[in-house]
């Protein structure tokens, strides 16, 4: 057995993962990340928009603070937010967006003078401040009261990753790539670290930490749809509900984004909308201004979707052979910003689509996105159930999103939490050490290598992991999607119990050698259909409508009865279906709950109205 | 119409002690938009699951895809096969050791291009939590974001003549990178130091000018004029090194 052993263990290194490591290497711990691919490759480099904060530089982010953007990220989220979380978001966005400048990160900056934005479709001019010129610039996105949302041109995520393990290289920070955790070492109260396979040699290795943080993105691929990238597959998801004693938090809460492209279902950046892109449908008409007067294409992205959704069930969607969809315009903004802001836009468009954005339309549709659900923590980040887990950013439940996450709120979120969580890691380094129990390593890794040489001999059976996966994915988006009603979330578990069962008959049908994809998707698939089965009967439990969650059988916002956080536990490894509890969604209202000022709808108050809680100094 | 692709691929798994390298032939029916993404997805799932390949964020950002398609580096997601002939030929990237079939290790390699570079901003300061952003001028921060759209697919170094014969060439990725730094004012190195690092046949002078580099990088990023401008500078540094004092051109 090969041991490494560490201070802390990220499992992930992307933007979360890594400012995590940062904090704990600078203040002179030992860090490796594991990463299924090199540490620049994480899916945080696809994130093209941009970081919200409330710097207040650009002329239409004028006087912006962070109790707007905290308001904004409360409302978004449809009051489904940890509101003691959504504060120290708001709080210290600024300071992680000037750390990140200090860093290398080429943020966009304000030209001073008269300059003309675009606001649904329609331009208007706007004057920049001399006094703010070079100071960091901000642009447009859902749900937003103020321009907040920093950026680097339309690679924001890319050129803050690039900062970041620039940083972490300097360090001396270790990234060990192409691994893959499968298990977590614990021992019911503590976390030890993690049982991780080698994806250049198949190895099996035990990675011993004091502290181990997971950091490794959403688990959007469960869908066959997705924007994500094909490592967000919820690996690290599942060995946190494997212990048995690690929630998943709100795993029904899965957010649709408004323009994945068709066909491929790439992602182009909220950013378009935000520069004054408009949508249209079949008869090239703006819809979105009859649905939702105030903001249009820019209330939250929930809303959006639904509003899209709606609008092709008319039959006002364009047919094609991968199904109806809408068109994006981005044409009115002009060649030079395109060229400059939306390169990528563009890049995406001509490469994947044979579309040049700046005379055609984008073929568009609502896509999977985000998870707002994931591994719960504490406002510290710490994990509940197991001492010494930590979790950060989208595979996080920290939970400043709720049931739906404002655009440039989840960038932002990986390097907030990650200076935030960081410092509480540190805080625990510096504390009690972790006693590694020999017979936790020994048990957890026997155990790995076990299920490996099952599926290598084909010991419980002989199903095909892919066909099982196919099987999965379509029960999920027949009852998890954008609509959700419990006719179809029933037949949706129902059929995910099959699965389940054929899950755990998985074997291989090659040799299951070195760096073997079969085997690596075999290991997995039992715990994608149970994350799967969290998600559906998070969302069949859920009898009401909040944020993304959208039941057309329970059409109202139930304050009185749903003002809660499902966390969903796997308590018994051979169990059919997850164990489901609640708790408060926010221990106190420094917002008590109100309309969200767009997407309609009607609520059931809280039999009791909280009083609103003024901040408290820190 | 749709065609039938023969896609052959190099397989090799060097775990395995009896697998040897080797291309094998598949088939396969053509669908319409169908990418390299598409089609190797699908030889995987229908065909041989054992099928080593690296894929991420298949829309060509993330630069984990880079293979040699019908003998030219290139990123497979965004390869169509419609612009390419019925019979492919993939190979992997070299220059990058090999973990089995199509997929490289690129990691190892850019994590001590980082450490030879020192791919960081070098500076004294300190930051200050409580103070207001330093300014800049926005043209030069998308000057610098311009050389930082970088994806290090590893494209630029398989296409290199003295990458491919001599292992400790630095390659455009890492000229390109200290370029980028030498843009950017919050990096406080000096030109002495960047000689240092780059001022040696391993660097800037063992560029022979071929510049496929620039032919083959899927981001457009402008090498060529890089490089000049890099070897330039570094030639006057060295020119610098040997004058005396009094006829110094720099400092």
């Amino acid at each position: 057995m090969q041991i490494f052993q560490t201070d802390l263990l990220c499992i992930g290194a992307g933007l979360a993962g890594e400012r995590v490591a940062i904090e704990a290497a600078g203040n002179g711990f030992s860090v490796v990340c594991l990463s299924l691919v090199p540490a620049r490759r994480s899916h945080s480099s696809a994130a093209q928009g941009g970081m919200q904060a409330a710097l207040g530089n650009s002329a239409m982010g004028e006087g912006d603070t962070p109790d707007v953007h905290f308001a904004d990220t409360v409302k978004g989220s449809d009051w489904g937010a940890d509101q003691e979380v959504a504060r120290i978001f708001a709080d210290n966005a600024p300071i992680a967006m000037r750390q990140m400048a200090a860093w290398g990160v080429p943020w966009s900056r304000v030209v001073p003078g008269e300059h003309t934005y675009y606001k649904g479709g329609k331009p208007f001019t706007a004057i920049e401040k001399k006094e703010n010129e070079g100071l960091i610039h901000s642009r447009s996105f859902g749900g937003t009261a103020k321009w907040r949302t920093c950026y680097t041109s339309d690679g924001t995520g890319h050129s803050v990753l690039y900062a970041l393990d620039n940083r972490a290289a300097q360090l001396g920070v270790d990234v060990h790539d192409k691994t893959e955790a499968i298990a977590l070492i614990h021992d019911g109260e503590t976390c030890m670290g993690a049982i991780v396979r080698c994806l250049k040699t198949g190895e099996l290795r035990a990675y011993l930490a004091r502290a181990t943080l997971i950091a490794s993105g959403g688990f959007g691929r469960l869908y066959r749809a997705s924007t994500n990238a094909v490592i967000n597959d919820g690996g690290a998801h599942i060995a946190a509900l494997d212990t048995g004693i690690v929630p998943i938090g709100n795993p029904e809460a899965i957010q649709f984004h408004p323009t994945g492209v068709v066909p491929t279902d790439i992602l182009v950046t909220e950013g378009c909308r935000g520069d004054g892109g408009t949508l249209l449908d079949v008869n090239q008409y703006r819809f979105m201004p009859d649905y939702e007067p105030e903001k249009a294409e820019l209330a939250s992205r929930d809303v959006v979707s639904r509003r899209m959704t709606e609008h092709m069930r008319k039959g006002l969607g364009v047919k094609s052979a991968y199904g109806d969809h809408l068109w994006l315009d981005i044409r009115h903004l002009g060649a030079h910003h395109i060229n400059t802001n939306l390169r990528e836009v563009k890049e995406i468009c001509e490469n994947f689509l044979g579309v040049d954005p700046i005379h055609q339309l984008i073929p568009v549709r609502p896509t999977q996105h985000y998870c707002m659900a994931g591994v719960r923590t504490n406002k510290d980040g710490a994990a509940y159930g197991l001492k010494g887990l930590f979790s950060a950013g989208e595979a996080s439940c920290w939970d400043m999103h709720g049931f739906n996450r404002l655009g440039g709120n989840s960038l932002s979120e990986t390097v907030v939490a990650g200076m935030v969580v960081g410092a509480k890691v540190v805080e625990f380094l510096q504390g009690a050490d972790t006693v590694f129990k020999n017979a936790c390593v020994r048990d957890a890794y026997t155990k790995q290598e076990q299920r490996i040489k099952s599926l290598v001999e084909g010991l419980r059976g002989r199903e095909n992991p892919y066909s099982v996966l196919d099987e999965m994915q379509d029960a999920l988006i027949h009852g998890a999607g954008i609509f959700r009603n419990g006719k179809d979330l029933g037949e949706a578990l129902e059929s995910l119990k099959g699965t389940l069962a054929r899950a755990r008959r998985v074997g291989l049908s090659s040799n299951g050698l070195g760096a073997n994809p079969e085997l690596s998707l075999a290991l997995k698939i039992e715990g994608m259909v149970k994350l799967s089965l969290c998600v559906v009967q998070g969302a069949l439990k859920r009898t009401e409508s909040r944020g993304a969650h959208t039941r057309e059988d329970y059409p109202d916002r139930n304050d009185r009865d749903w003002l809660n956080r499902t966390l969903a536990t796997w308590t018994n490894e051979s169990d059919e279906l997850p164990t489901l509890n609640y708790e408060p969604a926010t221990p106190s209202f420094e917002l008590p709950p109100g309309e969200r000022g767009y997407g309609g709808g009607k609520i059931i108050p809280m039999e009791t109205p909280p009083k609103s809680g003024k901040k408290q100094p820190s | 119409m749709s065609r039938t692709l023969t896609l052959n691929i190099f397989r090799f798994n060097p775990q395995d002690p009896d697998s040897k390298a080797h291309m094998e032939a598949f088939t396969l029916d053509e669908t319409p938009s169908m990418t390299l993404f598409i089609a190797l997805n699908r030889i995987r799932a229908e065909q041989d699951p054992s099928l080593q390949f690296d894929f991420c964020c298949r829309a060509g950002i993330c630069g984990a895809c880079a293979m040699v398609i019908n003998g030219r580096p290139g990123l497979a997601c965004r390869t169509r096969t419609a612009d390419l002939p019925n019979e492919i030929n993939l190979l992997p990237l070299p220059a990058f050791k090999l973990v089995g079939d199509l997929s490289v290790d690129t990691g190892t390699w850019f994590r001590q291009m980082y450490q030879k570079v020192e791919s960081w901003i070098h500076t004294d300061k300190v930051f200050d939590p409580h103070a207001v952003e330093e300014r800049m001028d926005n043209q030069l921060a998308e000057a610098i974001y311009d050389l930082d759209r970088c994806i290090e697919c590893g494209c630029c170094v398989a296409a290199c003549g003295t990458a491919l014969m001599r292992e400790d060439f630095l390659g455009a990725v890492a000229l390109n990178r200290l370029a980028r730094f030498i843009l950017d004012p919050r990096d406080e190195r000096t030109t002495q130091a960047y000689f240092d690092l780059v001022g040696t046949d391993e660097g800037i002078f063992g560029c022979m000018g071929l510049l496929a580099c620039e032919d083959v990088c899927p981001k457009q990023i402008p090498l060529q004029e890089q490089l000049g401008k890099l070897r330039r500078k570094m030639a006057l540094a060295a020119v610098n090194n040997i004058l005396p004092k009094f006829m110094k051109p720099l400092e």
